[in-house]
């Protein structure tokens, strides 16, 4: 909840008319209240975005982990269990962003109409856009704690930072929320999920979860370095290692900047979908 | 005779104040109102007031604009043209204030299908920033006034076509809003249900909450309105009382003679002196007249014979279809 508060106070309008438009008038916590009262009733469908991180964690991790062995991070030696583990976190915050952001989000756009009847409300586009946002970063940070603590309990959490890490994934999830919502305003059918998938899986596979950036020849490393996911994938092991580096910052503006971006293109087309 | 004469006696029972005065000025002033859709215009430079606390119509065929207008003026659509005040905002500049204070029965109902009939009202409510408690208390009322109670835990995809709609009305009821509009609210609803409708929107009236109503039933336009403006291809082609409109185009009485398929349309030119319009419909012919009865009586006297006959007051029906033709034209 705090990480919801936090963010809508931190897009309390500085630009009068301008940013109300883009990110709304203080009710998009309507739509998060909607889709909380909309979940009571499928709850299940929550838990099962957990298990797919968690999956990889004992296959790859620890089974892979197995004839990997340990190897060095930042100078010191590590299972590839603990290695792996702050990337999974990363795509953890990653997935549980888009589940909403992407499928629900164009089905209540296009097929059950949802926002048409909000739009009937003093609720607005901005309001509706930063709510599903909102609401999607909620579904990602309830994974990245729920993978946080089996981290725990399994030992790879390396320094005390794993609130730092938490927070981290947060903006991971905005990032992914914001972007999911912007393209989803696109879509003309349920086909152009196909990208989201053609985009998702191959950043899940090579943005460094697995293995260091460093394998890559140079213009490869630079084109993977600019992905969303490598920026949290990569933030997160620093945090999880101790690491407090100014390279953080940049790994969270760009994060934060493609979340506001999203988010204002999502408000921007919702606009010109919902108000003809 | 007979469903003309129940309609008399709605009538009275409900005596429609026409040219009542206007109290407190006017909830919607719409002046060279106009939408247009790329090259299209659906709304072509519209004037009309609604003043407060009274019912007005607009009626129109198919494609006329009037959802169109419906949109603009719940701030739902942004106007191509001219100028809209809405409860004395401007449409353009206070949306959300102004939507703050309004109802809107869509024509399409939009209800939201992963909530429960009960739940769609109370997040209907809760988007008006209503608090929780007053909010679950007018969810009670209305899901009794739209006879929901006890399919209130169902999924709104289980429910008929006709309790959508009255979900969506009670919907729009939640915010106890000053401005109700209501874009064919009847359509899809059974008889019963439109006469407990008609009487909540008479008791809405009472109150003094304005309303906005379109509908393609004559009758409901008739018994409902104060004034009423009949849209055709974007523009009013009329406006008034339904009384004003029945004598303006058209007469007090209509006679109905029905002279066999073949003949209508022979006997027509015979008619023509006894009636100040006469009009033929491939299974009868219509004299519109002050007194029906005469002009009954007058055919015989040609010598006429028709297989029945039928003399009824003249209604917005009349109206309407003298107005906007009886063909479809798309
Ligand atoms: N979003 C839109 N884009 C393009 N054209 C539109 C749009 N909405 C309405 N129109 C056109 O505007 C015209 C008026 O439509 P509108 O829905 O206002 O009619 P109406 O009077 O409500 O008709 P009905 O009685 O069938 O509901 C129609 O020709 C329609 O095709
Ligand atoms: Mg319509």
């Amino acid at each position: 909840m705090s990480s919801r508060s936090a963010l809508a106070a931190g897009f309390r309008p500085p630009l009068g008319s301008l940013s109300a438009a883009l990110f709304g008038r203080g009710r998009a916590r309507r739509l998060v209240e909607r889709n909380v009262v909309a979940y009571k009733r499928r709850w299940w469908i929550l838990a099962t975005g957990f298990f797919e991180p968690f999956f990889y964690l004992l296959s790859i991790g620890l089974g892979l982990g197995h004839l990997v062995g340990r190897l060095e991070l930042d100078g010191r030696l590590v299972d590839y269990a603990a290695y792996v583990a702050p990337g999974l976190l990363a795509s953890s915050a990653m997935n549980g962003a888009l589940f909403d952001s992407t499928f629900n989000v164009f089905f209540k756009l296009k097929i059950a109409k949802t926002y048409d009847a909000v739009l009937a409300t003093p609720v607005g586009v901005g309001d509706v856009a930063l709510g599903e946002v909102t609401w999607s970063l909620m579904r990602g940070a309830i994974y990245s704690f729920a993978f946080l603590c089996v981290m725990g309990a399994m030992g790879l959490v390396l320094t005390g930072f794993a609130v730092l890490c938490f927070v981290a994934a947060l903006l991971v999830s905005f990032a992914f929320a914001g972007l999911g919502m912007g393209a989803t305003c696109y879509m003309r059918g349920w086909q152009d999920f196909d990208y989201v998938s053609m985009a998702s899986i191959p950043m899940f596979l090579f943005s460094a979860v697995f293995y260091p950036l460093s394998v890559y020849p140079g213009w490869l490393q630079v084109v993977v370095s600019i992905t969303p996911l490598y920026q949290g994938v990569d933030m997160i092991r620093e945090l999880d290692a101790g690491l407090l580096t100014p390279a953080l910052l940049v790994h969270a503006g760009y994060l934060a900047a493609l979340g506001i971006l999203g988010l204002a293109v999502a408000a921007r087309r919702l606009g010109k979908l919902l108000r003809p | 005779m007979q469903r003309a004469g129940a309609r008399q006696e709605e009538l009275s029972r409900h005596p429609g104040p026409a040219g009542e005065p206007a109290r407190g000025g006017e909830v919607v002033v719409a002046r060279g109102l106009t939408k247009s859709f790329g090259d299209f215009v659906a709304v072509d430079h519209v004037d009309f007031l609604v003043r407060r606390g009274e019912v007005f119509g607009f009626l129109g065929p198919n494609g006329a604009g009037k959802t169109s207008t419906m949109r603009m003026v719940s701030c739902l659509s942004p106007v191509s043209g001219g100028e809209l005040s809405v409860l004395g905002m401007d449409s353009g500049a206070s949306g959300p204030a102004i939507r703050a204070r309004l109802g809107l029965v869509p024509q399409e109902d939009t209800l939201d299908l992963e909530l429960s009939v009960r739940d769609n009202l109370y997040l209907y409510g809760r988007y008006f920033d209503i608090p929780r408690r007053e909010v679950r208390d007018r969810v009670e009322r209305l899901l009794e006034f739209a006879h929901l109670v006890e399919k209130a835990e169902e999924e709104v995809d289980t429910l008929s076509g006709g309790m959508k709609r009255r979900l969506t009305i009670a919907r729009a009821l939640i915010s106890e809003p000053e401005l109700v509009i209501l874009d064919e609210p009847t359509t899809g609803l059974d008889p019963q249900a439109r006469h407990l409708l008609w009487d909540r929107l008479y008791r809405l009236k009472q109150e003094g909450v304005s309303l906005i109503i379109t509908t393609h039933y004559m009758d409901e336009a008739e018994q409902l309105c104060d004034r009423l403006v009949v849209m055709d291809k974007g523009k009013i082609v009329a406006s008034g009382s339904p009384r004003q409109l029945i004598e303006a185009h058209s007469t007090r009485e209509v006679a109905e003679l029905r002279f066999g398929v073949d003949e209508n349309a022979a006997v027509a030119s015979k008619l023509t002196e006894l009636a100040e319009r006469v009009e033929v419909l491939p299974d009868r012919v219509l004299l519109y007249t002050e007194d029906g009865d005469e002009a009954v009586q007058a055919a015989h006297c040609l010598g006429l014979r028709p297989e029945a006959s039928l003399v009824r007051r003249s209604s917005l029906e009349d109206v309407f279809l003298r107005l906007t033709g009886r063909s479809l034209v798309e």
